[in-house]
């Protein structure tokens, strides 16, 4: 069973450490990177002021943890010393209660007063975990960004409303909010538990069906964060992330009218054939792409879809390729995605895709 | 047998005749009988290890295919579907098939060795629990082997594991090896209680248990109140699917989060059953290779009840990602901070029984001493756990992966291998090999950081648990690989030390009743033990019977009481607090009733996956085996009777 399983394992550690363009010490060099951590996607490199007071208490707990970690040791080692220098008799019969009354009692004092440091210690932690806990819920949400996301197997819909609270557009698994200001997640799921989580802007929120959460994050610097399912939600959950990009309020403001907007108007035969197919085929029983007849709800809204820098929550980088890729056989790239595959000729595959990626 | 007329008592000065008699009283049924008909503790508690281990290695070959799959990025070893089941069996296997019962196993063997008694209470029972154990087992595996595995995750979390979304049988196999376990564990749980209660030896009063049987008591009662909860968890469950109840369909008023309170009432109490009666093979471990008794015994016993009680008050840290009140959060923090402080307590009293005793280093004693490295990191995260903020950010990631791996592994298994090595010459009368040992420890231990250090990393750096593959350029391939090959060298580890159990029962030296020159009572047995246990009751005046007593006995030199039967199946029972003697109860004979009602069960239990009426139907067999089982025996009543009259 092991020489089976080394001879999988070989190969591919071969081709991490030599095949894919690097020698060995890359792998040396990449173990710089453990500490620090993806600066778009870590707990360790906060970008907003959540995240950031979770970081602060995480490295108060770590400091607190690891001098306690190593006093432990230091102890253990020391006795261990201590005991391995007195001589050793194992065939003489040890006593069975203490001989030395006093030494006891000494003894008896020290794990005594260690077990009150410890208290004392947890106390602090309690106290700082309470203070922060209070610091995460009392973010001023006055002028706040509102966002609805709905989660479902095996991506994300954030819908975002206008001024008025009234739905204004939806974007599907890549989401926007300015830079400094407050936003308001509001959390459900279409199906089963989901859990959204985008580390470098806050700590994990559950999407229960049934009932409705809630995150408020704000994102202080600008960027593109990863986020990722955390809940187990079946076959596909590795495959379900999601990004949320931090601009400037100017920028936010110019993409917000953008996406308000309703789908441009195909450009050229190709496109003009696409929109064609698409409306014709089943494509649009499940999909909206706002200012077309094409109002289905199953899928994504794919009014601006070919603004998207991936597709399918995070699987693939948007491209013509694996655009047509996907329109063929979704469940080569993702399998129990619920899109269909289609049978269409690779001509109208052409035309689908150019008129998909116009609609920028 | 031997006649009415002549009575058989035993006794310190019996004869030759009296102990062949003995042994012959409660020696199991030769053959294939008694392959079936078994009701010895040692027998049925040698058998109930060899399965756990079996489910562990299952459990851990289930690791390996995961962590190839996750070696590097985007690789197609395994199906997103089968990387599912692999990880459900492998946390399902772990949990429910393999550290809960083999921690019962080995208290089954031990208990009764360790309080001088010569069964453990419903000897019966235990044979039946163990039956429908390796049951439940094999048909959780016989589904997986023929594609039913289930896909839900070892917490099969609603809704995801209710028939809209895991349609196929393999969540309710799921839920029913459940009910399997649990009521083999809860049968276990009270045969354990009763027997620590009511069958030690005159003289152990409570405060002279060993700290194993107080680990095991502890432990056991855990059990009685913390299985109900998940087998109405998963019997409501299978209901959701099975007969179309709503408990947890939010469409119809059910609520997913019951199902999380539930299964979490019992899930975080089960990690303190995995985790309760390692402390007590520590401190026997301990004590005996630090030459001298385990330092500040009333406290440890207080820390054990202590945790107990505290283990029921922290279920909700499990689910601070839900959305819960704040002050009810922050009671869930404080419970689960505070449980810390009796762990912390037993560990600065083990290291003060290091700091004063005189070190014997032998390998059971590594992997104790290993478990203070691993498990005192794993308590450090489990702190950061325990924080709400914190929790927000580690939860469902990498970060619990490591913490849950360095808590159960070095909480459990560690110090499960120090007890396999020192224990089995009593178990087998052979000793393991020293050499092959080391070789299994320091492959074990270090094998053990390189896998499951780097997984706290990689949580904070954003790696959700559960996916079967991750997309390259998040930084997470190397310390993926270099898990990867950590396991690689715990398999290593658990291969020697599964050739060095096979040479040791092959050419194994022979083992002497006590090779460590330890201090409680089931060393003063043979190894392995006879069939009765002890030739006679010992008398017990102190905690460590078998070592210098000031102002008592020589060393070695124990007292006994006399006058039990040697030609019937008579014990002793004793006061539950002070362990005066009190009766003398014939207990009963082997038999293969139990064996019968365990597959009257299993039909039952594995028919009501496929149709309500099978609970109906099977109810049938089941009554027909269970009257079988208590079918009242003219002549053992009467020699009951007997034995009763004649003092």
């Amino acid at each position: 069973m092991l020489c089976f399983l080394t001879s999988y394992l070989f190969p591919a550690f071969g081709s991490a450490f030599a095949g894919d363009g690097g020698p060995a010490w890359r792998v040396v060099a990449d173990v710089g990177g453990w500490f620090g951590g993806s600066a778009t996607h870590s707990a360790l490199r906060p970008a907003g002021v959540q995240a950031a007071r979770i970081h602060d208490l995480w490295q108060l707990t770590l400091w607190i943890c690891m001098a306690v970690f190593a006093l432990i040791l230091a102890a253990l080692v020391m006795a261990v010393v201590r005991a391995s220098r007195r001589p050793t008799q194992a065939a003489a019969p040890p006593v069975a209660s203490a001989p030395q009354a006093d030494a006891e009692r000494r003894t008896r004092c020290w794990v005594a007063a260690a077990t009150v440091a410890s208290a004392a210690l947890l106390a602090v932690l309690l106290g700082a975990d309470m203070l922060t806990d209070r610091a995460l819920s009392r973010l001023p949400v006055a002028d706040t960004v509102r966002i609805d996301v709905t989660a479902q197997q095996w991506w994300w819909e954030a819908r975002y409303t206008d001024g008025d609270g009234q739905p204004a557009f939806a974007v599907s698994s890549e989401l926007r909010v300015p830079v400094g200001k407050p936003v308001v997640v509001s959390l459900k799921s279409a199906d089963v538990i989901h859990t959204f989580w985008v580390p470098s802007l806050h700590g994990k929120k559950d999407m229960l069906p049934g009932r409705s959460t809630q995150l408020v994050l704000q994102a202080d610097q600008a960027g593109t964060y990863r986020g990722e399912c955390a809940e187990f939600c079946g076959l596909q959950h590795a495959l379900m992330a999601f990004s949320v990009t931090a601009q400037p309020p100017e920028a936010y403001a110019q993409w917000r009218a953008a996406q308000s907007a309703p789908a441009t108007a195909p450009s050229g035969a190709d496109a003009v054939r696409g929109q064609q197919i698409f409306m014709a085929s089943n494509c649009a029983q499940c999909h909206t792409v706002r200012g077309t007849a094409a109002a289905g709800s199953l899928g994504p809204d794919l009014t601006h879809v070919g603004s998207r820098a991936l597709l399918a929550a995070g699987t693939v980088p948007n491209e013509p390729a694996t655009l047509a890729a996907w329109i063929v056989d979704p469940q080569s790239l993702k399998a129990g995605s619920t899109m269909p595959s289609s049978r269409l000729e690779p001509d109208d595959v052409r035309a689908l895709v150019a008129y998909l990626g116009g609609l920028q | 047998m031997t006649s009415e007329a002549t009575p058989l008592r035993d006794g310190p000065a019996a004869s030759a005749h009296v102990l062949q008699a003995l042994a012959d009283t409660w020696r199991d049924p030769r053959g294939w009988r008694g392959m079936l008909a078994a009701i010895d503790h040692k027998t049925i508690a040698r058998r109930f290890i060899v399965a756990t281990f079996v489910f562990f290695f299952l459990g851990g070959l289930l690791a390996l295919l995961m962590r190839l799959q996750l070696a590097r990025p985007q690789l197609h070893i395994v199906s997103p579907e089968f990387y599912n089941q692999l990880f459900t069996m492998h946390g399902t296997t772990m949990m429910f098939l393999f550290a809960v019962p083999v921690m019962q196993a080995v208290a089954l063997y031990l208990v009764p060795l360790m309080i001088g008694a010569r069964s453990i209470a419903f000897p019966r029972m235990v044979a039946f629990s163990y039956w429908v154990f390796v049951m439940g087992g094999a048909f959780l595996y016989a589904g997986f082997a023929l594609g039913s595995g289930p896909n839900t995750g070892w917490f099969s979390y609603v809704p995801l594991a209710s028939s809209d979304y895991a349609p196929g049988k393999g969540v309710d196999i799921w839920a029913q090896m459940i009910t399997f376990t649990e009521l083999s564990a809860l049968l276990v749980a009270i045969v354990l209680i009763t027997t620590i209660f009511k069958m030690r030896a005159p003289g152990m009063t409570l405060a002279r248990m060993p700290l194993f049987v107080w680990a095991t008591l502890v432990t056991q009662f855990m059990v009685l109140f913390a299985m109900p909860s998940v087998m109405l968890g998963s019997t409501a469950l299978i209901l959701d699917r099975l007969v179309g109840t709503h408990f947890y369909n939010p469409v119809r008023g059910g609520d997913v989060l019951l199902w999380q309170h539930l299964f979490w009432f019992f899930g975080h109490p089960e990690v303190y059953l995995i985790f309760i009666p390692p402390l007590g093979f520590i401190s026997s471990i301990l004590s005996t290779f630090a030459r001298r008794p385990v330092f500040g015994y009333r406290a440890m016993v207080l820390a054990l009840v202590a945790t107990a009680f505290l283990a029921f008050g922290l279920w909700v840290h499990h689910m601070f990602a839900t959305n819960l009140p704040e002050v009810g959060k922050a009671f869930f923090t404080a419970a689960s901070l505070l449980i810390a402080v009796p762990s912390a307590l037993q560990i600065f009293c083990w290291i003060a029984t290091l700091w004063k005793g005189r070190l014997v280093f032998v390998t059971p004693l590594y992997f104790v001493l290993a478990f203070f490295v691993i498990l005192v990191a794993g308590g450090m995260t489990g702190l950061m756990l325990a924080s709400v903020s914190l929790d927000l950010q580690v939860h469902d990631t990498y970060f619990v992966v490591a913490h849950l791996h360095y808590v159960l592994m070095g909480g459990a298994v560690f110090p499960l291998f120090g007890a396999v090595y020192y224990w089995f010459p009593k178990f087998t009368g052979r000793m393991l090999g020293e050499r092959l040992g080391m070789w299994h420890f320091w492959l074990f231990f270090i094998g053990f950081n390189v896998a499951f250090f780097p997984m706290h990393l990689l949580g904070l750096h954003g790696m959700p648990r559960r996916i079967w593959t991750y997309s390259e350029g998040l930084g997470w391939a190397s310390m993926n690989s270099l898990a990867s090959i950590g396991s690689l060298v715990i398999a290593a580890g658990i291969a020697v030390f599964v050739v060095n159990v096979a040479l040791s029962l092959w050419r194994g030296a022979t083992a002497p009743a006590d090779p460590w020159g330890a201090g409680t009572l089931e060393w003063s047995v043979p190894s392995p033990p006879p069939p009765h246990n002890f030739d006679s009751i010992p008398v017990v005046h102190s905690a460590d019977p078998l070592w210098a007593d000031p102002g008592g006995a020589e060393p070695g030199q124990l007292s006994h009481v006399a006058g039990l039967a040697a030609d019937a199946r008579e014990v002793l029972v004793t006061a539950a607090l002070d362990a005066r003697p009190q009766s003398r109860p014939l207990f009963p004979q082997p038999t293969v009733w139990p064996f019968v009602s365990a597959v009257a069960t299993t039909v039952l239990f594995i028919g009501s996956v496929y149709t309500p009426w099978a609970v109906v139907w099977a109810a049938f067999p089941v009554s027909v085996a269970v009257i079988g089982w208590f079918w009242p025996d003219r002549a053992e009543t009467a020699r009951a009777l007997a034995l009763e009259r004649r003092p």
